[in-house]
């Protein structure tokens, strides 16, 4: 398991490959990066800033991925999510999940992302034409979140 | 008592974070914020809707009926946007 909270960019396909290079017993891959939007309805975004409780935020998506193990057959899980200041087509949150057949892969990578989405103490304030303004969290993440339970 | 402000709660607060000395008679999450409420207009707007108020006792989600005793560091943030 990797998790890492980080300002830096990320290089999915290495952290893709970090996952299934030399392996035999790997047979799916799933990589999902998560970009920053600048279109949002008719409006539009000039950036995003992502601020995060540092220390929770860690411990917080280090239990999700131990969850997903537990679930999930998984041979490999990387989750990497920025924090700071995005312009449209930044990416902002990496999930890579490695497995024998890709119906575990497929899944413990949703959980993941639909956990990022509504848990991890992550908050995002959007640069738009009107002023700045902080997202809303949304019903829809919320209902996404609670299949899982 | 480390306190700890995050997104429009810390903007609103105009801290990051603080020390406090908890008075006796609060016991609760929720109560915390009640107190802190009186404390002046920047707490209270910030609290102004409890209810959306999210709360962390050393760094786990709790509900706003928790108690606090023995905790190191409370937390307050809007619901998390994360992804």
């Amino acid at each position: 398991m990797t998790v890492r909270i980080q300002r830096e960019p990320f290089d999915a396909s290495a952290e893709s490959d970090a996952l299934s290079k030399g392996r035999h017993d790997v047979g799916a891959v799933v990589t999902f990066t998560g970009v920053c939007r600048g279109i949002e309805g008719d409006d539009t975004v000039r950036a995003m800033t992502l601020e995060h409780y540092p220390g929770m935020a860690e411990e917080e998506i280090e239990g999700h991925v131990a969850e997903a193990q537990k679930r999930w057959k998984l041979l490999g899980v990387t989750v990497v999510h920025r924090y700071g200041r995005f312009e449209p087509g930044d990416p902002i949150v990496l999930v890579v999940t490695a497995s024998s057949h890709r119906e575990d892969a497929f899944a413990a990578a949703n959980f993941l992302m639909d956990y990022l989405k509504t848990k991890a103490p992550f908050w995002k304030r959007e640069e738009r034409s009107d002023g700045d303004r902080w997202v809303d969290a949304t019903d829809a993440d919320d209902e996404a979140a609670e299949r899982w339970t | 008592m480390r306190v700890l402000y995050f997104a429009w709660l810390r903007e609103r607060i105009g801290k990051t974070d603080e020390d406090i000395a908890l008075p006796q008679d609060v016991r609760t999450a929720g109560e915390l914020i009640d107190w802190l409420t009186q404390r002046g207009d920047e707490y209270a707007h910030a609290f102004e809707n409890p209810k959306v108020v999210r709360v962390a006792i050393d760094r786990k989600h709790v509900k706003h009926d928790v108690a606090i005793a023995g905790a190191r560091e409370i937390a307050f943030f809007p619901p998390m946007t994360g992804g």
